[in-house]
């Protein structure tokens, strides 16, 4: 995907996971997303610190249902904490993309 | 000491209290059996991986604890799939153990290899793939505090064989505490004092119980508060047996088969208290038009559940048990409700169950019911299957106490019932168990009647036959014009005879003859039996809300029958 087409949809919002770090973590996050039928629009993931745990920040449309979508989200037992990033808006993703396109 | 990975998970589980678990052997989970051989966990040997599952749950259901099932890679995981999934809608505390290919397979389409991570992924709590035997001292304890903890669930731990036959050096006196329930966090007092404010003001409140009153012991809190309000309570399937039936203010069961009444209550509550339900769309119909004069209040021990389906007023998360204990200190005088529990009786007069007279129709499955309830010791269990024998059992059984009713209430499993049963009599020794079942439901796990027959328990199998899938003809008659595709079957098996051949008493009632008298009989005789009851095939579950309508829509007995197809 190149900052061009990465279009995210008008009101999107982000969300910051501190994760355990360990296979799997990511599948039950992703899993729940297309289970309950949320949109997810884009991630990034990256260890923290000694690694015991990681940070994500996950790009989701800010629709009426995303408190449900943070509450689906704390009780994964590898999720430790869930928190909204107004101050990072779908810039960051997009700013992410420049960055890697080189 | 040194040991291996498969006689460590056993010490672990041992440690956790385990004596009894069920399951199946095969190729990676071998060396665990081998493990079991030596130990004094008690292993129930299933003839399917399925009634493994549901023998565990039946054990667990009974008690509130977490059980345990076992379950070899590949066909033997996927097998135990459905009891998992039916235990995480029913939020029951399981641990499924499966065996997997040793690790160095693992991705290469092994023999009875499969993904049991990925499978178990979105129908379990939580779930393990253990990578060494080191890791065993660490999942099997947090396995078992995740299953009971909060909401409880069923926890999946996939065991690579190369992990059971590790060698590891432990050291016996430090091994870690048996994994328990966490404490769950208090309640903010704030939102209770507010509630008990809104519950005193309000005139017309109803209690709205589900399974998780059951699950957090708070039954008799909950019947207090309903008497401090003069609030009528109204029960999901879930929650039947937390009320005494005959209690003045119990209107029973909500929803597609609850009472027309108790649906009609519901249209003129001013203030609805939901306590561990889950507004589940068998109980509130069409969500938008559920209790269209109320204010919602909804206690819940999973945050997740509060505004999941209706946005509440008031949303309290935690322990029901403590959350009523202390709304209950708020609320010292009960309330003027005199006008409004008289509305409730009322409209119960007004909308009884419809049954024929027992005299004129003895074998009309609301009189079976309501026969079996007398026969039945008090202390009985009843297990259902899943289908139009449950919502007559849900509608007409008396449940006195919790976890009397067995039930499969979310995934509606056909094949629940004989192996819950199973396990339900290993859990509670001396106590007669009943299966209510249909001719349908019965078939899809009859190979458990072999572990019945090997284990001599006081399980007595009633299986209401209809020669219908009768839930299924029921709604092609109401809503496909009454084209029976597939639901009728041209050839039915003769079960007292399938019994014998398993080795069990197998009674056919004559419906000419003194059919009453058989069944109080065969249900005196101590051991296990199967009763082949015939009904009516054109009995029908009513009343019935048609599936997306409002519970004000209900349709009722007398217009629609007798409707033989």
């Amino acid at each position: 995907m190149t900052p061009a087409n990465f279009l995210p949809t008008a009101r999107a919002t982000v969300l910051e996971l501190r994760v355990r770090n360990h296979p799997g973590a990511m599948s039950h996050i992703t899993g729940l997303f297309a289970r309950r039928g949320f949109n997810l629009e884009a991630i990034a993931c990256a260890p923290m610190g000694d690694c015991a745990t990681s940070r994500m920040l996950l790009l989701v449309a800010a629709e009426p249902r995303l408190d449900q979508v943070e509450r689906q989200l704390a009780r994964l037992h590898d999720v430790l904490s869930v928190s909204e990033r107004p101050d990072l808006g779908p810039e960051f993703f997009a700013g992410m993309f420049v960055a890697a396109s080189g | 000491m040194k040991t291996t990975g498969a006689i460590l998970l056993r010490i672990l589980l041992e440690r956790q209290g385990i004596h009894t678990l069920a399951g199946i052997p095969g190729g990676a989970i071998l060396p665990f059996y081998d493990a079991l051989h030596e130990g004094p966990i008690r292993h129930i040997l299933a003839r399917h991986e399925q009634g493994a599952g549901f023998i565990a749950q039946g054990m667990a259901r009974a008690t509130g604890r977490a059980a345990v099932c076992l379950a070899t890679s590949g066909p033997g995981a996927t097998n135990l799939l459905t009891a998992i999934a039916d235990a995480r809608l029913d939020s029951v505390p399981l641990v499924a153990i499966t065996g997997q290919v040793p690790q160095p397979l693992i991705g290469t389409d092994a023999f009875q290899e499969v993904d049991t991570y990925g499978l178990t992924l979105p129908i379990t709590k939580h779930n393990f793939l253990v990578r060494s035997a080191a890791e065993l001292l660490e999942v099997v304890p947090l396995a078992f505090q995740i299953a009971e903890s909060g909401r409880p669930g069923p926890v999946a731990i996939d065991v690579p064989k190369d992990v059971l036959n590790a060698l590891i050096e432990i050291d016996p006196d430090s091994l870690p505490a048996p994994g328990r329930a966490l404490p769950v966090p208090d309640c903010p007092e704030a939102g209770i004092v507010a509630l008990a404010a809104e519950l005193a003001a309000a005139r017309r409140p109803v209690l709205y119980l589900g399974g998780g009153v059951i699950a957090a012991e708070a039954s008799a809190l909950a019947c207090t508060l309903a008497h401090r309000l003069q609030a009528p309570v109204v029960s999901t399937l879930m929650a039947l047996g937390a009320m005494p039936p005959d209690d003045p203010l119990f209107m029973g069961m909500l929803g597609m088969h609850g009472g027309k009444g108790t649906n009609l209550l519901l249209e003129e509550a001013d203030l609805l208290l939901a306590i561990g339900a889950r507004f589940d769309d068998r109980a509130t119909g069409k969500a938008a038009a559920f209790c269209p004069r109320a204010r919602i209040a909804h206690i819940d021990i999973d945050r997740a559940e509060i505004g999941k389906i209706k946005t509440p007023v008031h949303g309290l998360t935690g322990d029901a048990a403590d959350i009523l204990r202390r709304l209950l200190a708020h609320l010292p005088v009960a309330p003027a409700g005199g006008a409004w529990r008289a509305r409730a009786a009322q409209l119960r007069r007004e909308h009884p169950l419809q049954v024929p007279p027992a005299a004129e129709d003895p074998l009309h499955p609301l009189n079976l019911i309501s026969f079996l309830a007398r026969e039945l010791p008090a202390t009985a269990l009843v297990a259902t299957d899943v289908g139009q024998h449950q919502m007559w059992v849900a509608q007409a059984f008396p449940f006195r106490r919790p976890r009397t009713l067995l039930t499969s209430g979310g995934l509606g499993t056909m094949g629940f019932g004989l192996p819950v049963a199973i396990g339900a009599a290993l859990a509670c020794p001396g106590r007669r168990v009943a299966c209510v079942s249909g001719d349908g439901s019965i078939l899809m796990n009859i190979q458990e009647l072999a572990t019945l027959a090997e284990l001599d328990l006081p399980v007595a199998i009633l299986v209401f036959n209809n020669a219908n899938l009768g839930l299924v003809r029921q709604q092609q008659q109401l809503f496909y014009g009454r084209r029976y595709a597939a639901s009728r079957f041209a050839s039915v098996p003769d079960f007292a005879a399938v019994a014998q051949g398993f080795g069990i008493r197998g009674v056919r009632l004559d419906p000419g003859g003194d059919p009453l008298g058989e069944l109080a009989a065969a249900l005196a005789k101590p051991g296990p039996c199967l009763i082949d009851i015939p009904i009516h095939d054109a009995a029908n579950v009513f009343p019935m809300v048609p599936p997306g309508a409002a519970n004000h829509q209900t349709l009722t007995a007398p217009e629609l029958e007798p409707a033989t197809p």
